[in-house]
């Protein structure tokens, strides 16, 4: 057989139907649903008389409208949760709603049940399912539409993508995180340098990630137009899935592991195309336009426009070419998102504000990934390092990284923001959202400017 | 699916790289259960501004928008497709677009067709010095005329068949249940399950 990429292989084993002139029939392992872009994929299944073809290969929770704090509720998400309850119970598709231990953000519960395995297809009707690829998965956001067709087939007709090696090489500089990684390979490669392709993330920098980080990387692969991102699976992704309640167990674990071992690009294998990172050269970086490839480093300057789009970037973020990134002041400092809302990114926000307090005036909140993790970082005392430093504490969500919820932005206001997409009005109508890691959106809160901990 | 062939109408010209579906329709519209009615919220921050592209009298009426660079990028919503579709909309032309857009686009029935770049400035130069202007995409033929100019464009001829006869994806594929079906009797044991 010839050398083939990880992504190949992946792909290889799940062709259902292959026929000269159509696009490969992929069999899906895993479907992940939330109340946002089902319901109307539900009510196509309804009108056509279908079933679900495979619940036990489903599984649906509540995150992109949810409140994360006590008070009123908007009646129009209520009415969105609601359908996907009804959807749920009608379909026989396991749901974790609001107010369930299990409910969190979907790319958070996938891998923290275990459900999120080397080698499989997986799909969401959500573009950061690219998170999954983490563990070495070919994981693809869809559209309602596809949706639809996964709830009714459990399949996926997908034209055959690209492949494209990112390798970072060499030792992450101190203080530089996965998310660093990730806006450094944006800021490179651009936000279309990915498109058509499946990234496959290597080199020594990414080896030396947590699964945590891994899956930062990867969940920001669509933020360069990547179809999917993902990275072979090793010790570290065998280590974090053991145990875990849906993983093999027994002499499952075994076959498992062997089967996964055989998961990576074989030597000689060819990419389409191929970008080298010296990992050496990462620095915290801070976005400061109106996409994920408008980013500089944290020592840099906000840049002279170059075009159009970058001008138009520099009026809505009110921001003057020349100013340094440490001297602009956000109002508002939000920690989490599918990006950055895992244990390790909330232990690495609370090493950083542990003793100190948040600049007065400045308003920020942690949301955690999941309830699970929730608990987690309570049982570690990191909730009350958060809240006498002075940030809100709140449950589970999407949250302020999409704005579907009251947390949101007030038009003019700025925020130093973990999550993904810093595109016009994404946190809230007019809001200014910079792009940065745990660290220093922590660092930030304190400082009341844009800084590392370092500088603290 | 709403089947396409032939198309002729007017073009609105929205000369901005990188568009992405959060501007297309905002995340506080997604929460809408209905398919239908996105119309009114497609571009609606933009749509504040009264001079801009949309709000222009001789916009009213148009079918088939001419966009710059890297089209509908980010969030995989449907509903940006759905938006463009309600207000009208049957024709995109640009010189790229971003996968799940471009996807989305062709399950539903909107014609996402990409042209050289120095097609498309020539398509909206036409279009902004004379607004009434037709152009006409032909699927068929594959192939946008008008404006003087006459451009093949590519698509793949699976995507091509199923937008010219309006075909159901899923109606495709549940006919081959056998083969999904001796798939499934393949899978191993151990992979996971959800219950």
């Amino acid at each position: 057989m010839a050398p083939s990429t990880l992504a190949e292989k992946v792909w290889e084993r799940h062709v259902v139907r292959r026929a000269e002139g159509e696009p490969d029939l992929l069999y899906v392992d895993l479907h992940l649903v939330h109340e946002v872009t089902s319901p109307q994929a539900f009510d196509g299944l309804r009108l056509a008389g279908r079933a679900v073809r495979r619940p036990d290969l489903t599984l649906a929770t509540m995150d992109h409208n949810v409140p994360t704090a006590p008070g009123p509720e908007d009646p129009v998400s209520v009415r969105q949760m609601d359908a996907l309850r009804r959807n749920c119970e009608d379909f026989g598709v396991r749901l974790f709603p609001t107010g369930h231990a299990g409910q969190g953000i979907v790319h958070v519960i996938g891998p923290q049940m275990g459900l999120t395995q080397p080698g499989l297809v997986i799909v969401c009707g959500d573009s950061h399912t690219s998170t999954h690829g983490a563990f070495g998965a070919l994981a693809v956001g869809i559209g309602t539409s596809e949706v639809e067709h996964v709830l009714a087939t459990q399949t996926l007709p997908q034209s055959r993508p690209g492949t494209m090696a990112i390798t970072v090489e060499g030792d992450l500089p101190h203080g530089v995180s996965a998310k660093d990684v990730i806006l450094g390979i944006i800021a490179r490669i651009g936000t279309n340098g990915g498109v058509g392709h499946v990234l496959e993330y290597r080199g020594s920098a990414i080896r030396s990630l947590s699964m945590e980080g891994r899956m930062t990387v990867c969940n920001m692969s669509i933020e360069a137009g990547a179809r999917a991102g993902l990275v072979a699976p090793d010790d570290t992704t065998f280590a974090y899935l053991e145990d875990r309640p849906h993983a093999p167990k027994g002499g499952d674990w075994e076959r498992a592991l062997e089967d996964w071992r055989g998961l990576v690009t074989d030597d000689h294998a060819a990419f389409d195309r191929e970008v080298r990172i010296d990992a050496t050269e990462l620095r915290p970086y801070v976005s400061w336009g109106t996409n994920p490839g408008q980013t500089v480093t944290i020592d840099d300057a906000v840049p002279e426009p170059t075009d159009e789009t970058a001008e138009r970037a520099l009026a809505y973020m009110g921001l003057q070419p020349g100013t340094r990134i440490r001297e602009i002041r956000p109002d508002t400092v939000f920690i989490g998102s599918c990006t950055n809302s895992r244990i390790s990114d909330l232990r690495e926000a609370a090493d950083v504000v542990r003793g100190r307090a948040v600049r007065p005036g400045l308003r920020a909140m942690v949301v955690p990934g999941s309830m699970l993790v929730k608990r987690q970082a309570e049982e570690e005392g990191l909730d009350r390092v958060f809240t006498q430093a002075g940030f809100e504490w709140r449950d589970a969500g999407c949250s302020m990284c999409l704005g579907m919820n009251p947390d949101q932005l007030a038009p003019g206001e700025r925020c130093a923001s973990t999550s993904n997409r810093n595109f016009e009005g994404r946190q809230g109508k007019g809001g200014r959202t910079h792009l940065v890691s745990p660290a220093v959106a922590a660092a930030t809160a304190v400082a009341g400017h844009f800084c590392s901990p370092e500088d603290l | 699916m709403q089947a396409f062939r032939v198309h002729t109408g007017r073009a609105v010209v929205l000369d901005r790289a990188d568009v992405d579906t959060d501007q297309i329709v905002q995340a506080e519209h997604l929460k809408r259960i209905e398919r239908t009615g996105f119309g009114p919220f497609l571009f609606a921050e933009w749509r504040k501004d009264p001079d801009f592209v949309l709000n222009r009298p001789e916009s009213r009426g148009t079918t088939i928008l001419l966009a710059g660079p890297n089209f509908g990028g980010g969030s995989s919503r449907e509903h940006a497709v759905w938006a463009l579709e309600d207000h009208g909309f049957r024709v995109v032309i640009a010189p790229s677009f971003a996968d799940i857009f471009r996807n989305n686009c062709t399950k539903v029935g909107l014609l996402p067709v990409v042209l050289p770049p120095e097609t498309v400035r020539a398509l909206m130069d036409s279009v902004e010095a004379n607004p009434s202007i037709e152009l006409t995409v032909d699927l068929e033929g594959k192939r946008v005329t008008g404006a003087g100019i006459e451009r093949l464009f590519e698509i793949d001829d699976y995507t091509r068949q199923r937008l010219l006869e309006g075909l159901d994806d899923i109606g495709l594929t549940l006919r081959h249940e056998d083969e999904v079906r001796a798939f499934e009797a393949t899978r191993p044991s151990w992979l996971p399950t959800t219950a």
